[in-house]
């Protein structure tokens, strides 16, 4: 029997029970207006689960007596004998028509029209007792016939998907058959709660009592608390039992989830649970439910691919999303696989850049788990994904979050084209964990053993260098098997400096290690005890805001003590999201390219502090040896491709030595050159930038490799080798004073493309985004061109385009995309969005050239 | 008026009988202590414990009033030191802290204080609301004055002792 018609018919025993008694107390007091309500209620609540479970007969004859009822409630009848004999009869039937339906699974065939005239007619005022009376036995007990069979609806949404769930569908059916033979009773939670609460602190008397007697040699003792022990422990054990429900009770909405999901997103979705009997405690169940529900739907939508896509790929056209539970060492772990995609790598690092989450060193220095992981992270939206299944407000982070909030913890593995798996670990039960008992700064407090690794014991200063704490400016770290951990020290954070902290500077130390998502982490206490089986027990609220603890309890001896939280304490270190590499990470910057990072051109003059050029704005690097540089008419030049470059030095660019550094930028036909005192390297980075606007020559200050680096403004040097460099290419262009629209929410870029943009004879005008550029156009400003950056925040640039595209003034417009990324499907999605074309950041070249030609093309046509 | 010493923990405020002779006037019954000399009240129906010295857990991190955590009978209770609260300076080192247990939204929390006397019954009579000139510290945690006969005792307003607030400095 479907288990949804098992609640139903338990729910509805007991609601017909309670129905009599009211009934008969309505009769005595007719006007007692809340036990009408309360028998309305009921009633109805019987007919809207009918209409849910499709039981049609059973849905009739209750809402005939709903409508009596509802007359009644609203005193448009008052109750008379008459009128309750004919509820009653109603309810008999309703009697009669789930006994049927708890014996056969289906509503027992029968003629109710007329119990149903005479309800309609009590309804209608005409009832006559004699009238009501009439229709009640003959139908009723009729024998359950099968012919009519009318089949419940909701079997068939299981069996929608047969192959699927043969676990599911099988465990349920076991559980549902007592549940209405009633060998089971409803107990209110809050009853099993206070069981529980009353067993935690017997197992805390209990701990106490084995202390005690251990301190004392008392034979006559020990018998009896061994059984206490025993028995403490089995009633726990017992108690914690009536709080387990299987995790198909989680899972049950699942497989109508994926059936409308394939239906609206037209893949082909298999859906397989494993081990939907896995119990856990029902607190956990329900905190898990809503990130399940999430992660599948976000598999189903995210992970799998189209049935085209995925025959392409050389896989079946359907996509599986395999469940499985199970317990483990006092866990339970439940994946959450999918066989599709797997996660966009790139489509992560571009967004990891775009946030501004971590740097382009960091990010080339992380594995490529620790780059996953950034789905994690608060407010990472793959918004540019969404479709109407997900991306509804609740993130990965948000999933996370509440795993990690019942003390869980969440892993993902995901191989490119093979398919994404997610690892949730979850303790059995909130109520009692088992806690690593240390000591720091005279204080004792528990770790939760779940995130704990292991213990190391280390010593500062130790010549071994083994297991010896080390500092890197005051920051201590430890190795650990060829890695440096990262280390806090319980002292610092929790500011417990008290008298003991210089002498246990060389004092041993113990370190505990603990995983905090996919970092880990030392810990540095004084001393580690035991373990314990503590209660957690919720801080006073006046504590809440100290995220360091996550709860306090009560030890064997009696005292008090706080309960370290650890992924708390990993975001106090300031390990979080980008994790340990940001450590670790060295000045080793690795130079291939990929996703939004930019070459620069790094180079010295005067000082020793690097100096950076956007390396595409730079034509050619020359050495020019010194005797080729000449002076003519107050400048310096140099002859070069049989032509005279004007040379500009930079503040110490000029050198003294043989031969000079020269960064050439040239532009039709016209070349300058700019001196510096030597060429550093080239590396691909990240650029944010800090603009000052102090110093001339300069846009702002980035950090590149690590080190605080000027980025110079080509458009002020350009000037200093002609003066009329802009307006010199102005006259020459056939292009002449084409107005060019930038749209780019980097000051940076914006500060760049304007430089070049006017250099090349074009009237440019940049805004930081979208809505900006949407206020130009509706205040009537005209330009020939424009020219958007892909990723910008609020409206990015596809939504730009189309919102252009869409009509208003600027609808026939030529535009360009700037990007990171311009491969076959970048450039395609650009197009298909509305853009004429699509340029890399930085080919400066090919955005000229593409300008050209987009502002031809009109003249052409 | 009829004092009552404290001898040992009264569990709750229905421990502390009336006395009978006060008949007519309404009479408060208030749970004396005393704070760097001064004698305070708070109204017995919200006691619901007196304890001794007790171990307290310090609680890194929390605002100085919490001085930290105790285990009564297995609940924790969260001990707020009333001297830090007030602004007082801290205890001389004998002394010897005693704390008034009360429940607030179904938490509890122990008001430590230098001394706990006795349980005075008073009339309404000789109630006074606070003078304005009292320091705002006092006037923000007083429910009001009693004269006695020797001395004044403030009313302390639990609700408002035990409304720390966590960016207080």
């Amino acid at each position: 029997m479907d288990d949804l018609l098992a609640d139903f018919l338990t729910e509805t025993s007991e609601s017909l029970a309670e129905l009599d008694v009211a009934l008969v107390k309505l009769e005595q007091t007719p006007d007692d207006h809340a036990t009408l309500s309360q028998i309305f209620r009921l009633v109805h609540t019987i007919k809207g689960t009918c209409g849910f479970l499709g039981l049609p007969r059973l849905e009739r004859v209750a809402h005939a007596g709903e409508n009596v009822l509802g007359k009644l409630r609203d005193r448009q009848l008052s109750a008379t004998p008459g009128i309750i004999t004919a509820i009653l009869a109603g309810l008999d039937r309703i009697k009669a028509i789930v006994g049927g339906l708890a014996e056969t699974g289906e509503e027992p065939a029968g003629d109710d029209t007329a119990l149903i005239a005479a309800l309609n007619e009590a309804a209608a005022g005409r009832a006559h007792a004699p009238a009501a009376a009439t229709p009640e036995p003959p139908a009723a007990p009729e024998p359950p016939a099968v012919e009519e069979s009318p089949k419940p609806a909701p079997a068939a949404a299981p069996a929608a998907l047969p192959a699927a769930a043969p676990a599911a569908s099988a465990a349920p059916a076991e559980a549902a058959e007592p549940a209405v033979a009633g060998q089971t009773i409803r107990v209110g939670v809050d009853v099993l709660e206070h069981l529980m609460t009353l067993v935690s602190e017997l197992v805390l008397t209990r701990n106490q009592l084995l202390q005690l007697a251990r301190s004392q040699e008392n034979a006559a003792l020990a018998v009896p608390l061994q059984r206490l022990s025993h028995i403490t422990s089995d009633l726990q054990e017992g108690v914690m039992k009536t709080r387990m429900q299987p995790i198909s009770n989680a899972w049950n909405k699942l497989p109508r989830l994926v059936r409308d999901l394939s239906h609206e997103l037209s893949k082909k979705i298999e859906l397989v649970m494993i081990g939907a009997d896995t119990e856990l405690d029902r607190q956990v169940l329900e905190l898990i439910k809503d990130p399940l529900t999430h992660m599948v739907r976000n598999s189903g939508d995210h992970g799998l691919e189209t049935p085209a896509e995925r025959q392409a790929a050389g896989k079946s056209e359907t996509g599986r999303i395999t469940l499985n539970a199970f317990h483990e060492g006092g866990h339970i772990i439940i994946e959450i696989a999918d066989d599709g995609r797997g996660l966009p790598l790139d489509r992560i690092r571009a967004k990891i850049l775009k946030q501004g989450l971590a740097s382009e060193a960091e990010l080339a220095a992380m594995s490529e788990n620790e780059v996953q992981r950034f789905i994690f992270h608060a407010g990472f939206s793959t918004a540019s994904v969404v479709t109407a299944v997900s991306g509804r407000g609740v993130g990965m982070d948000v999933v996370k979050t509440n795993i990690e909030r019942i003390g869980g913890t969440i892993e993902l593995k995901s191989v490119a084209g093979q398919g994404t798996t997610f690892t949730i670990k979850i303790p059995l039960t909130l109520a009692i964990v088992s806690a690593l008992i240390v000591q720091s700064g005279g204080e004792r407090f528990a770790i939760p053993q779940i995130s704990v690794v292991e213990l190391v014991h280390a010593q500062a200063g130790a010549a071994d260098g083994q297991s010896a704490i080390e500092r890197i400016n005051e920051t201590p770290v430890l190795r650990l098997r060829d890695r440096l951990l990262p280390l806090v020290a319980l002292n610092d954070l929790l500011r417990l400096n008290g008298e003991t902290a210089s002498v246990s500077a060389e004092a041993p130390r113990y370190i505990v290690v603990v995983q905090v998502g996919a970092n880990t982490l030392g810990i540095i206490v004084d001393r580690v005890f035991d373990t314990e089986e503590i209660v957690v027990k919720p801080v006073a609220p006046i504590l809440r805001h100290l995220t360091l603890f996550s709860g306090n309890t009560i030890l064997g001896d009696g005292s008090v003590i706080m309960i370290l939280d650890p992924n708390g304490i990993a975001r106090a270190a300031g390990i979080g999201a980008v994790g340990e590499s940001r450590q670790i990470a060295g000045a080793a910057v690795e130079a291939a390219s990929s996703g939004e990072k930019t070459a620069m051109l790094l180079f010295r003059a005067g000082g020793s502090e690097p100096k950076a050029v956007p390396l595409g704005l730079v034509a050619r690097l020359e050495d020019i040896p010194r005797d080729r540089i000449e002076l003519a008419s107050g400048g310096l030049v140099t002859q070069y491709r049989g032509k005279l470059m004007p040379l500009v030095a930079m503040d110490g660019g000029a050198s003294d030595s043989e031969r000079q550094s020269v960064l050439v930028f040239s532009d039709r036909g016209r070349a300058m050159g700019l001196m510096v005192e030597e060429i550093v390297d080239v590396v691909d980075a990240e650029l944010s930038i800090q603009l000052s606007a102090t110093r001339p020559g300069v846009l702002g200050t980035a950090v590149v490799a690590g080190r605080a680096t000027d980025v110079i403004d080509i458009g002020f040097w350009l000037t200093q080798a002609f003066e009329d460099w802009f307006r010199g290419a102005e006259d020459g262009a056939s292009v002449a004073a084409a107005r060019v629209l930038v749209v780019e929410d980097s000051a940076f870029f914006r500060q760049l493309l304007v430089p070049t943009l006017t250099a090349a004879g074009y009237r440019a005008t940049a805004v930081g985004s979208a809505a900006a550029a949407l206020k130009l156009r509706d205040a009537g400003q005209r330009f020939e061109a424009i020219v958007s950056d892909i990723e910008m925040p609020d409206m990015d640039g596809f939504a730009f385009v189309r919102t252009l595209r869409a009509g208003g003034i600027w609808s026939a417009l030529p535009m360009i995309a700037l990007s990171g990324r311009a491969g076959a499907e970048d450039v395609e999605a650009g197009r298909d969005a509305g853009f004429t074309d699509y340029v890399v950041k930085f080919e400066r070249d090919a955005l000229l050239t593409s300008l050209r030609q987009c502002l031809a093309q009109p003249v052409a046509a | 008026m009829t004092q009552a010493v404290l001898e040992r923990p009264t569990h709750a405020a229905g421990g502390v009988a009336r006395p009978a002779e006060t008949a007519g006037e309404e009479e408060a019954v208030f749970v004396t202590l005393t704070l760097a000399d001064q004698l305070c009240g708070v109204p017995v129906l919200s006691v619901r414990d007196i304890l001794g010295q007790q171990s307290i857990t310090r609680i890194p991190l929390a605002p100085p009033e919490i001085a930290g955590s105790l285990n009564l009978r297995g609940r924790i209770v969260t001990a707020i030191d009333l001297r830090q609260r007030l602004r007082l300076p801290p205890a001389p080192p004998d002394t010897v802290p005693m704390s008034v247990v009360a429940e607030q939204r179904g938490e509890l929390y122990a008001l430590l204080v230098d001394q706990v006397s006795e349980v005075l019954s008073l009339p309404a009579s000789s109630f006074e609301r606070n003078p304005p000139t009292l320091p705002p510290v006092w006037a923000a945690h007083s429910a009001g004055i009693y004269r006695l006969k020797e001395r004044l005792m403030v009313v302390l307003d639990v609700a408002r002792l035990l409304a720390i607030t966590a960016d207080r400095p």
